[in-house]
């Protein structure tokens, strides 16, 4: 399989596309852009883009204390750390009715300092810095294998379930009034947001992953008109700022991750003086 | 509208309604009889405990008490639908959702992101039609005006026929007129629909005009009956008139 998608990578007419390194750097932007898109489009509608942050920065937490129970695989120690730890502010944010975004700062403030902690004191947190702003060159097909069961569940939940999601966005009283499980669909929400960041978090790092779900999709929304327009966009825009910002870094020789992020951007305050043209 | 005949013999009853939260109480004991067909309103001064009332009829709140749905005729309890107007939602302006997206999210398995169901913007168009509200449709949420939007969010919440329909101060932010309008399309829904509803305003004129029963509120029930029997009364005058 992996050499059937080297092949075809390699009749592309990319010279950078000789190199394995940047065939699995491609192949991870062409799997994980759309995933951040969708998943974004409702972390604006939402205003998560705070909660999506600490529970970027709550990972390092989540692979401190994997490697104290000894799990080699710091992607399922920081999966499961994660998961639970969004139904954790999850429940938070329901319970308080104000200034949830001072609590959930509380929470990931901890799971910081803690993983910090841990990490330093068995001395291995140079190991793991590469956490913090990410190294999508060094993605090995493992990883990519991850992103794109990833990519398939993802698609799966938002094909069932997103206009359940959108239902309880608008207001939940009104969604359960119409039957719709408020806390099951908005919990499955969170624990896929938790499992995207997780499984990406090594190629982009927590310094900027909240970027690529936040971005795209705000871009989006300044010139979406409808839902369809709205995924639509915003999946391009992804993919476009992933793509360019890939060929850039490697010709200019500029971090990746970065680059992907600018671009984004950029494009983002493109959008926005389009904005009034568009909507009228 | 009006596929049901109304029979009358349909009874919503709330026995020993009681909410506290933490050491406080907010309800005491309210015992409500409500019959299809009828607009109970509910009234009261602020912190009275109306919303908490409503929270509690849709499960939203802790309480003690009972709520039954009785079919008298038969005599038999049945389940109940309740339809619930939400007095706010959470789309701004410039928020790329149409009054499709919205309408479909409830009752549409076709994911709204995908692409439009067919057979759902039908029933939504002839469910918004009854509203006048139609060519809505693909209008974004954003540029609706207030009454606009309450019709639209009327729309969604009868469609699948409750039995009791609450709205939760729902006139705030809109004009005179568009009130008037709206209580208008409560009378008709009244009328053609075998439906209660239940309706937190403060308008008292429109109250006495299209109220079929006023319930006075304050953290228990003062007085119920009649719109003249209750702004008569001495317990109104007593929490409105001091």
């Amino acid at each position: 399989m992996q050499e059937l998608i080297n092949n075809i990578l390699e009749l592309l007419p990319f010279e950078f596309l000789s190199y394995a390194f940047m065939k699995n750097a491609l192949l991870a932007i062409i799997l994980a852009t759309p995933i951040f898109a969708i998943l974004g489009t409702m972390v604006v509608n939402n205003k998560m883009a705070f909660f999506s942050d600490s529970l970027g920065h709550s990972a390092i937490c989540g692979i401190a204390i994997g490697m104290i129970f000894g799990v080699t695989n710091t992607n399922i120690s920081m999966i499961i750390f994660a998961a639970l730890f969004a139904i954790l502010l999850n429940l938070v944010k329901h319970k308080v009715s104000y200034g949830a975004d001072t609590i959930i700062s509380v929470f990931s403030s901890i799971a910081i300092a803690v993983g910090l902690a841990i990490l330093t004191s068995v001395n291995s947190f140079n190991q793991y810095s590469n956490i913090l702003v990410g190294d999508i060159l060094s993605i090995n097909w493992n990883e990519i294998i991850y992103l794109f069961f990833t990519f398939v569940l993802i698609l799966v939940v938002w094909y069932n379930m997103f206009n359940k999601l959108h239902a309880v966005s608008v207001n939940s009283t009104f969604a359960k009034s119409k039957r719709i499980n408020v806390i099951i669909v908005d919990n499955i929400f969170v624990i896929l947001i938790a499992i995207v960041v997780m499984i990406s978090i090594r190629w982009i790092g927590i310094l900027l992953i909240n970027s690529l779900l936040i971005l795209p999709a705000a871009s989006s929304r300044n010139i979406a008109k409808n839902m369809r327009q709205y995924h639509f966009f915003a999946i391009i825009i992804s993919l476009l700022s992933g793509l360019a910002g890939l060929i850039t870094s490697y010709y200019y020789d500029i971090p990746t991750g970065p680059m992907i992020v600018i671009i984004a951007g950029v494009i983002y305050f493109v959008t926005f003086l389009l904005k009034d043209k568009v909507k009228g | 509208m009006g596929k049901e005949i109304s029979c009358g013999f349909h009874c919503i009853k709330a026995n020993h309604i009681g909410v506290k939260l933490g050491k406080d109480e907010i309800l005491k004991d309210i015992n409500i009889q409500i019959y299809c067909k009828e607009l109970t309103v509910l009234i009261g001064k602020n912190g009275a405990g109306k919303t908490t009332l409503i929270k509690a009829l849709l499960g939203e709140v802790k309480h003690t008490g009972t709520i039954e749905f009785m079919d008298t005729k038969e005599n038999i309890t049945r389940h109940l639908r309740i339809g619930y107007v939400p007095q706010s939602i959470n789309i701004e302006k410039h928020m790329p959702t149409t009054v499709y997206d919205l309408f479909a999210s409830f009752i549409s398995k076709v994911p709204i992101w995908l692409k439009i169901d067919k057979k759902a913007e039908k029933k939504i168009k002839d469910s918004l039609a009854n509203f006048g509200v139609e060519n809505l449709i693909h209008k974004s949420i954003g540029d609706l005006s207030g009454g606009e939007l309450q019709r639209v969010l009327l729309a969604i919440s009868i469609y699948n026929e409750p039995n009791l329909l609450i709205l939760d101060e729902p006139v705030s932010g809109i004009d005179r007129n568009g009130i008037k309008v709206f209580y208008e399309y409560i009378n008709k829904l009244k009328k053609e629909y075998d439906m209660s509803i239940i309706l937190v305003s403060h308008d008292f004129d429109l109250v006495k005009k299209y109220a079929d029963r006023v319930i006075l509120l304050d953290k228990t029930i003062l007085r119920t009956g009649t719109p003249e029997e209750v702004f008569l009364s001495e317990e109104y005058k007593e929490a409105f008139e001091k």
